[in-house]
């Protein structure tokens, strides 16, 4: 059942964030499996991007430790890299929750940003660009192909030198995950990608999501609150309140979980433990019979 | 009619150096929307630079004119570009994250100490330089007057047109550029996408310095004197221009100059010289009332 414990590509451990007096992420570990869609739900307030902004270098975390295992078998710790290197050399993507295009340039030079170390590598620090040099052009090439072709996978290529802030809301979130993509990263990790979508941009979005793990072997890590999308794509659930770990596993363990049900629908603590001493007997029964 | 082409001319000529400077104060605002008000006295340095390295080169028995005037200008433009670098990494770096004034600040710091530097360094005196390229061509001529085009105007002009032309490809077509872009609306995300932000932020310090040292050399090559504190008007000038086009906006930083120079020459040449930086200002003020955000400056929208 639990294969992400086996091959992580993402250990945290023992991960807390205190902001002055708040604890808003407490002695939290989970693994994100590495050919796997990881949800992490929970309540409002519940710390999940707190979780996200260690990961991805915005914070640095109280205690604890983030390893990120790369599939070439060297292994980085997050809170310990500067942030731009987290995106370069430990390979790992984010978006956020409410959208950070690069408004003011092309849907084009969104993608092409993500491509920018390989991109100065090539060209001598743009010196190359200037005096027009030929591996620069190659590797110019090579990207505008890459972000073509992901414009073509979201559907945006009529729109490539458009500029991003005048793309409808759904497309900019689209955009968002390309771009992240177009970083090569192996580990995707999405804030609230379906917050405001349609259902059918909804279900566009699954689809997407599922092709990024299957055809570009990339794990994705998701925050997200429409339930009905994290049951259906997740392989993997971390649920959280209040910044503490309350349920951990598939989608339907989770949603069965008596701790999810009270975080969620708000019980007392002895209620809790009431259903959690129906389930076992439940379950004892089941067994027997 | 003469009188009027001699005047743009000369108003052309000025407004390109006011155009260089002017480059990266825009530039460094856009980027970290901080004024570097140390800019117009890297613009000095690098005139001081040139001086020194035209001795040199002199002293070292190459009179080759146009081989000069390049190892000048490829010397100064190295050298000043390490005093920008160094300028950002000591003063400007420790306290990025820190309050907005506290750059601005040092800024005001680093330029007093660039100027005192340099006084001390090479004395108060006035430096002059005997004109080294001479001659031009005579446009038109009418009742004795001569409209006359000189071959320093146009190397000016000419070495402006070529490093705008240069600099806006930099800015749009590569990705040095584009980061530079990027940085400017979200330096977080573009961090994230892997741009090392404080890099860019070094080389824009270094290409807005080079730019100001190509115009310290022109200065220089123009005016034929220059001291330590040609940096101080000069760079208000340039930053009024910046602030005319619109800070932030690398066209408008170029129109703004040319503005500037065109402004500054009519009203000495058709009213008073005393009162052309009165004009030039006043102009600003006139300017900033009804267009706040400069000629081609983009008002900022803030999305609710």
């Amino acid at each position: 059942m639990s294969s992400w414990k086996e091959n992580p590509i993402l250990t945290v451990e023992h991960l807390t964030m205190r902001f002055g007096g708040l604890v808003a992420v407490d002695d939290l570990s989970f693994e994100v499996g590495r050919s796997d869609i990881t949800a992490l739900i929970g309540p409002n307030g519940a710390g999940k991007t707190t979780v996200f902004n260690c990961v991805t270098g915005f914070y640095k975390p109280t205690e604890g430790r983030i390893t990120m295992n790369r599939s070439n078998g060297q292994s980085y710790l997050l809170e310990r890299i500067p942030d731009f290197q987290i995106a370069h050399h430990a390979k790992v993507a984010r978006t956020f929750q409410n959208i950070r295009l690069f408004g003011g340039m092309t849907v084009l030079e969104n993608l092409m940003i993500a491509q920018h170390n390989k991109l100065m590598k090539d060209s001598l620090f743009s010196i190359g660009g200037i005096f027009g040099i030929s591996s620069f052009r190659k590797s110019e090439k090579a990207s505008v192909k890459k972000a073509t072709e992901w414009l073509e996978r979201i559907d945006l290529i009529d729109r490539a030198d458009d500029p991003a802030a005048d793309l409808p809301y759904g497309d900019q979130r689209r955009l968002e995950i390309a771009r992240a993509m177009c970083t090569n990263p192996e580990l995707l990790c999405l804030d609230e990608p379906a917050a405001g979508l349609n259902p059918r941009e909804t279900q566009d979005l699954n689809g997407l999501l599922r092709s990024i793990r299957e055809l570009d072997k990339t794990a994705v890590l998701l925050i997200e609150h429409d339930m009905s999308m994290v049951m259906e794509i997740s392989d993997h659930v971390v649920v959280l309140d209040y910044g503490v770990k309350i349920s951990d596993g598939d989608a339907a363990f989770v949603q069965n979980d008596p701790h999810v049900i009270a975080a969620y629908l708000g019980v007392d603590d002895d209620e809790v433990d009431e259903a959690e001493a129906e389930a076992k007997v439940a379950n004892a029964e089941g067994v027997k019979s | 009619m003469e009188y009027f082409i001699q005047q743009l001319i000369n108003g052309v000529t000025l407004g390109s150096i006011y155009g260089l400077i002017a480059i990266g104060y825009t530039m460094v605002y856009g980027i970290i929307g901080m004024i570097n008000f140390a800019h117009g006295d890297i613009f000095m340095v690098g005139a001081f630079i040139a001086l020194i390295t035209l001795l040199a080169v002199v002293a070292m028995g190459i009179t080759f004119l146009p081989l000069v005037l390049l190892i000048v200008l490829i010397v100064s433009m190295l050298m000043t570009s390490v005093w920008g670098w160094s300028v950002e990494r000591i003063a400007y770096r420790p306290l990025r994250g820190s309050f907005r004034l506290a750059p601005l600040i040092t800024a005001i710091g680093m330029s007093i100490v660039l100027q005192n530097f340099v006084q001390v360094v090479q004395g108060a005196r006035v430096k002059p330089l005997p004109p080294q390229i001479t001659g031009g061509i005579t446009i038109m001529e009418k009742d004795g007057f001569l409209v006359q085009l000189s071959y320093m105007q146009i190397l000016i002009i000419v070495t402006t047109v070529l490093l705008m032309a240069g600099f806006t490809m930099l800015i749009n077509k590569t990705s040095l550029g584009r980061a530079q872009r990027a940085c400017e609306q979200d330096q977080k995300m573009a961090s994230l996408l892997g741009v090392n932000v404080d890099r860019t932020i070094s080389l824009t310090f270094v290409m807005g310095a080079a730019l100001a040292s190509v115009a310290g050399v022109m200065f220089l090559l123009y005016y034929g004197v220059i001291d330590f504190y040609i940096g101080f008007l000069a760079g208000v000038k340039a930053f009024t221009a910046a602030v005319l086009g619109g800070i932030g906006s690398l066209p408008g930083a170029m129109l703004g100059g040319l503005l500037i120079g065109l402004i500054e020459t009519f009203w000495s040449g058709y009213f008073s010289v005393e009162y052309k930086d009165v004009a030039a200002f006043s102009i600003l003020a006139i300017v900033l009332i009804f267009m706040p955000s400069g000629l081609l400056g983009k008002p900022e929208v803030e999305k609710v």
